[in-house]
């Protein structure tokens, strides 16, 4: 009885379903920046697919996400096989990373979590957003925090690029009764090898990327669902003339 | 007792084809179950909008089995398989992810129809005599479709399949005295898993189906034995030509056929603009957490069932617990299911249909749909959503403002049941037409 009420109480408290929701797990209500994803940009595509060979797959997975479905994004086999795939020589494997998670549970007190669907979890806008928002935090064991996932466990990996972010008061606003609450803004304290014009550009094309790994199906189902759309159009037509041909005997 | 063949009929159509029904016939009542289902059955002429869903529940039904078989040959019903088996339909199985999205959205898409199709009943005192056994077995494809419903969702495996069933399934546990072991019945484990998954399985491709299809045969039969009810809610059979035809009814076939491929475009027009543009339905067909994998160490921060549940879920919700179970919530999210069952012996109308209703039916009519939509936000946000009532309030005080709206719905829901056999029966009603309004 007691394991009923607590799985209830705890469904009770939290229950919210919904995109919006969902979305803002993990993050508390910073506002999102808008992810410019294009998934017809194949150039774009493939620099995000490189940067997250390079960047990301070296502790996560993409456990679902096969190397053979990257010519989804016009690359070749050769291109592929030459530029892409490290962990592996078969084509057909999906990305797993080499790490062991043995390794990982030790190093980060967790193994990383699976990344082929996490912009349908997430959704992309969260993901760029949260690529762009680590600061520094002598509080936290790796060194790094975000403001979109309070006590990531996941240090900065792509400090090189975008330098060093700090969180610095700016202000204040009014809170409850006398307390005010602090106004923070992220700062660059230590630039990186890229501008925040480029590193922007290079979290764009990975967000882009993954956005595509979460549903490779995605430019295939709408450009078949305009065809179906205009056929059901078409249809709907004919079968209305139809209807009043036969209809017209019904007094 | 004596065989007498009966009589050859002419061949319908010239050719080989032809004289195939015509040998078909001499064995088999081929001729005769057209004529009963579909040529010789006479439908009021004056359907409306309201009429398409019957057809479109049909349709959808036939759609979820086909799409069903399909994603049955490529997924695997094991705790360790079943997530990433989805993924593999979704691709790497050639057309997979139309397949899985039909599916998915046919799930919710069912409801739709199902709960405007019900509307039309209650709108137009289709549940009244002599269909009362019609709808009582449409209430019991309801209740089939609800379990159906429950069953496929967990068989994904990701977290709010998995998180969803172990809410739902605990609501069992929460009967007094059997509930704690009806839940491990039910879950064959001490925790939703391998064993649970298998089982709902079974009960999702093949058990409820089955009972599903004989309630939907049982449904169609009722209704070709009492003929449909119409938008005035009079008998056609009344009015008699000479021939002995209903002089209001057309043949369904080809009028209601026709007229419903029209409906059926229509449905599909929407049905893929879902499907091709909008799958995940802005989280409210495939909710985001469930392409997490499910985590039994790991409870997801929002745990709710998918819409079509959440009108039932904030009645769980709103009822306090008593006797420190929550037992009252679970009975009364079943009284309001099971409550749909009574409707025919609980309307005193004399009338069937809304346009000749008087004024107490339409605003309780109108309260109820009111209820059952509300409702069905408030179980999809938190119980916070509207703030807190002030302290000093006396009973309601620091209450959640949208438990106490719960609660209030929850009554009204029921109101309209249970009064119905009071303020149906005062209700100043308007002279039913003899013939149709067409």
């Amino acid at each position: 009885m007691k394991t009923v009420y607590l799985t209830l109480q705890r469904a009770f408290a939290v229950a919210a379903i919904g995109i919006s929701t969902a979305f803002a797990s993990g993050g508390g209500d910073v506002p999102l920046d808008k992810a410019p994803i294009n998934l017809h940009d194949q150039a774009s595509l493939q620099r995000g697919a490189r940067s997250f060979v390079n960047y990301c797959l070296n502790c996560h997975n993409a456990a679902f996400m096969r190397y053979s479905a990257l010519t989804g994004i016009g690359l070749t086999e050769q291109q592929i096989k030459d530029n892409l795939m490290f962990t592996t020589d078969k084509f057909g494997d999906t990305m797993v990373s080499a790490l062991d998670p043995k390794d990982a549970k030790e190093w980060f007190g967790g193994v990383p979590p699976d990344l082929t669907l996490v912009a349908r979890v997430r959704g992309s806008d969260w993901l760029y957003t949260f690529l762009r928002s680590f600061h520094r935090d002598d509080a936290a064991p790796t060194g790094w925090n975000n403001v979109v996932f309070k006590n990531v466990g996941m240090p900065n990996v792509l400090h090189d690029l975008q330098g060093t972010q700090v969180l610095t008061k700016v202000g204040e606003k009014p809170g409850h009764g006398e307390h005010k609450d602090p106004i923070m803004k992220l700062t660059t304290d230590r630039a990186g090898t890229m501008s925040a014009a480029e590193y922007d550009r290079f979290v764009a094309d990975l967000v882009n990327y993954m956005t595509y790994m979460g549903e490779p199906a995605r430019v295939n189902r709408t450009q078949l669902g305009v065809l179906v759309l205009f056929f059901l159009t078409l249809a709907f037509f004919v079968t209305l003339w139809l209807k009043h041909e036969y209809w017209k005997d019904v007094k | 007792m004596a065989h007498t063949p009966k009589a050859a009929i002419e061949p319908p159509i010239p050719g080989i084809l032809g004289k195939a029904i015509v040998w078909a016939d001499a064995r088999f009542p081929l001729v005769k179950l057209y004529k009963e289902q579909l040529t010789d059955y006479y439908a009021p002429k004056n359907f409306n909008f309201w009429y398409y869903f019957g057809s479109l529940a049909m349709l959808v039904l036939v759609m979820q089995i086909v799409t069903g078989i399909f994603l049955t040959m490529n997924y695997k019903p094991d705790a360790k398989l079943a997530f990433a088996s989805v993924e593999y339909i979704m691709r790497d199985v050639t057309g997979g992810w139309l397949i899985r999205y039909m599916h998915s959205t046919g799930a919710s898409m069912f409801f739709i129809v199902v709960y405007l199709h019900m509307m039309r009943g209650l709108m137009y005192g289709s549940y009244r005599k002599p269909r009362e056994l019609l709808w009582v077995f449409g209430c019991m494809i309801y209740l089939c479709l609800m379990a159906e419903a429950f069953f496929g969702y967990l068989l994904p495996w990701g977290q709010m399949s998995y998180w969803g069933a172990q809410v739902i399934i605990n609501l069992f546990a929460a009967i007094p005295f059997i509930g704690e072991d009806l839940a491990v019945w039910i879950r064959g484990d001490y925790n939703v898993g391998d064993a649970t998954l298998n089982r709902f399985f079974a009960f999702h491709v093949i058990a409820i189906p089955l009972v599903l299809l004989g309630l939907v045969a049982a449904h169609l039969m009722a209704l070709r034995e009492v003929g449909s009810n119409n938008p005035d809610g009079i008998e056609i059979k009344k009015n008699l030509s000479a021939d002995g035809t209903p002089k209001d009814g057309i043949p369904f076939h080809p009028y209601y056929t026709i007229k419903d491929i029209v409906g059926v475009v229509v449905f599909l027009a929407v049905f893929s603009a879902i499907v091709f543009f909008a799958p995940e339905m802005g989280g409210y067909f495939l909710e985001a957490p469930n392409f997490v994998p499910a985590d039994p160490l790991k409870t997801p921060e929002h745990i709710a069932p998918v819409w079509y549940f959440t009108p039932f879920y904030a009645m769980l919700r709103a009822v306090p617990s008593y006797f420190g179970t929550q037992f009252w919530g679970v009975a009364v999210m079943g009284a309001a299911t099971l409550i749909l069952f009574a409707l025919p012996w609980l309307d005193r109308g004399k009338v069937k249909s809304i346009r000749y209703r008087g004024p107490i039916y339409k605003w309780f009519l109108t309260a109820f749909v009111i209820s059952f939509l509300v409702l069905g936000y408030l179980g999809v946000v938190p119980t916070t959503v509207w703030g807190q009532l002030p302290k000093g309030l006396p009973l309601v005080g620091g209450m959640d403002f949208a438990t106490l709206v719960a609660r209030i719905l929850t009554a009204v829901y029921f109101a309209f049941f249970i009064l119905m056999p009071w303020y149906t029966a005062k209700d100043k009603e308007l002279p039913e037409p003899e013939r149709v309004t067409y």
